[in-house]
């Protein structure tokens, strides 16, 4: 039944998730935990990023990966595009932002979603690539290659992204931003510009995100769902906006569901990013390696 | 104040014996079908509007309370055979306990930290319940219908006339709360907690009572439709559609007094009725949706805040 061989299977194949999983949250440790947006729909853009991956490598035969690196500028113009329309809507009135916030962000989600029904329809869809379908044998462990790539491109990206965030001009003021909007106006910076161009990145990072997701497993439209708690729990636990702290959440995330999927069964498996998101939430709101108090 | 008192309950009244003699009268089955699903979702938005409303708590697990509704009413039916009415009575203490527990879950827990906590909850019972064998688990469960009590001649029927029941029942404590100190220190708390706190409302209590009143209306609002559908399944019970519905019913209604939730309630679940049967069920969320966003970002006091502004721009043209 249950073997030392089976638990490293577990742990191995849950770490290169976790990386997976911090490549799709990092949008969100942008745009949630740096700029405060409650950005529910982040997840549905994911998902969206997968069909838009999934419709050109069906019709045209783009390598997957390649397909996400094409859509990524349209990913940009979308992300600037939906901050403004939030940032117009709500945090430039100021008031009540909270709750209609929130109710904006899940409408868009639900927008996202009945169109992808719509287009594409309600059937699993998946990409071709050479890697999918095969595996890398270790003795007698048995690793996807899918997952491999997966995990390479999201450590690349998490890589690029801390780095952008710590020595670019505007990645420090994107962290300003973060910190202390009105004295980056004080010194005569455009804050609202700013976070735009933050929610611009966190977009355009989806767009690889969206091509992993599909590689990794086929998608569905109402896939977002299940995402909002895998998304949130890491970005939670990770502590708001931090990317390195991102990187490990997701990781234990990985290896906790993988631990519970080869112990219970796959029927448990939704329950556990939410879980543990409820757990984060009560015991420790600030995460693992919270910026604030 | 005290006109406004006597013409509600003659309203309600005039409603109920409506009800009522429309399932007398009319023998045609549809209008009760389409009825039922019209007045559940009113229920469900009055009942979210007393957390979210008046306390600004943006609950997405209305799917979880519902779900746990008709999950009570298959369970009490399979082991005891309980009639509706033990069902929906069951279904309401079970609803007030889970809101109880969201509350003292939940209470450090502001914005969308909250909303984002209730999603968790509706995931986390839904995947208990696609694991327990007994009430059917991922594949659902069929129920039968009991024979139909007097004056019904037929079940459905009898199950419009209970959820108009719970209509009249949830929408009178609504508007008990919302004119009463409760209502009032809800909103103190939803404007500023912290001012609230300070000033001597008992913030935690109150936030308490709401979930558990919320709690119950929406799980007893559940629990008949395990007869309506004779059959139950996980997926449909919980899905998140009921949230994100009940959610834009209640905010393009408008939240400021109880009627909003009513207004927003029929406009839009007859909407959706309509869609349903005349063009299909995804073109019907995404009305839905796109109404929602349209209503947010346009007319962010619903409805019902469109009407003072009427009246207040009237007023200004004349001045």
């Amino acid at each position: 039944m249950f073997s030392f061989d089976l638990l490293l299977d577990a742990v191995v194949i849950g770490v290169l998730l976790g990386c997976f999983y911090a490549a799709v949250s990092l949008g969100l440790s942008i745009s949630f935990g740096l700029l405060d947006v409650p950005h529910v729909a982040h997840p549905a853009f994911l998902v969206l990023a997968s069909y838009a991956v999934f419709f050109l490598n069906e019709h045209y035969g783009v390598e997957p990966l390649v397909a996400g690196l094409l859509i990524t500028p349209l990913f940009f113009l979308l992300g600037l595009a939906a901050y403004r329309l939030y940032y117009e809507t709500f945090e430039k009135r100021g008031s009540d932002a909270g709750v209609r916030g929130i109710a904006f962000f899940f409408g868009i989600a639900f927008i996202i979603e009945v169109l992808i029904i719509l287009q594409f329809g309600v059937d699993q869809r998946s990409v071709t690539a050479t890697y999918v379908g095969k595996a890398w044998r270790l003795g007698d462990m048995r690793i996807p290659f899918r997952l491999l790539v997966a995990f390479a491109v999201a450590a690349a990206l998490t890589i690029l992204l801390t780095l952008y965030l710590s020595r670019t001009y505007m990645g420090r003021a994107i962290r300003a931003v973060a910190q202390d909007q009105e004295a980056l106006r004080l010194m005569g910076a455009n804050p609202v510009w700013i976070k735009q161009w933050a929610f611009g990145i966190a977009t355009a990072v989806l767009g690889i995100a969206g091509a992993l997701l599909i590689i990794v497993a086929p998608v569905e439209p109402t896939l977002d769902r299940t995402y909002i708690g895998r998304t949130f729990c890491v970005v939670v636990m990770a502590g708001l906006g931090s990317m390195s702290g991102t990187l490990v959440a997701a990781i234990i995330l990985g290896v906790a569901e993988t631990i519970v999927l080869t112990l219970f069964g796959a029927s448990w498996a939704p329950a556990i990013s939410f879980a543990m998101l409820l757990g984060v939430l009560a015991v420790r709101p600030q995460g693992l390696f919270g910026r604030r108090s | 104040m005290k006109r406004n008192g006597i013409f509600f309950w003659i309203g309600a009244i005039l409603f109920l014996a409506a009800a009522l003699v429309m399932t007398q009268v009319i023998g045609n089955q549809y209008p009760f079908f389409a009825g039922y699903v019209i007045l559940q979702f009113i229920v469900l938005a009055v009942a979210w509007s007393i957390l979210g409303g008046y306390a600004g708590y943006v609950n997405f697990g209305t799917s979880a309370f519902f779900g746990m509704g008709v999950y009570t009413a298959v369970f009490l039916v399979k082991a005891v055979g309980a009639p509706l009415a033990v069902q929906i009575a069951a279904a309401a203490a079970v609803g007030a306990l889970m809101g109880f527990a969201l509350g003292l879950l939940t209470l450090r827990m502001r914005g969308i930290f909250f909303s984002i906590a209730t999603i968790a909850l509706t995931i986390i019972i839904e995947t208990s319940i696609t694991n327990w064998r007994y009430v059917g688990g991922a594949a659902g469960i069929q129920i039968q219908r009991p024979a139909v009590t007097e004056p019904f001649d037929n079940y459905v029927q009898m199950l419009f006339f209970v959820q108009a029941l719970l209509v009249v029942l949830a929408v009178v404590i609504s508007r008990y709360i919302q004119n009463s100190w409760i209502g009032r220190g809800l909103q103190a708390l939803r404007d500023d907690e912290l001012a609230a706190e300070c000033t001597g409302v008992p913030t935690l209590r109150l936030k308490l009572l709401a979930c558990v009143i919320s709690g119950a209306l929406m799980c007893a609002a559940g629990a008949p439709a395990a007869m309506y559908l004779q059959y139950a399944d996980p997926a449909s019970a919980f899905n998140l559609n009921y949230s994100v519905s009940v959610l834009a019913m209640s905010l393009i209604g408008g939240t400021a007094h109880w009627a909003g939730p009513i207004i927003g309630a029929i406009l839009l679940a007859t909407t959706q009725q309509l869609l349903t049967v005349t063009i299909s069920s995804e073109v019907n969320v995404l009305v839905l949706g796109v109404m929602l966003v349209l209503f947010v970002v346009g007319a962010p006091e619903g409805i019902i805040g469109l009407i003072p502004r009427v009246h207040r721009n009237r007023k200004e043209g004349e001045a």
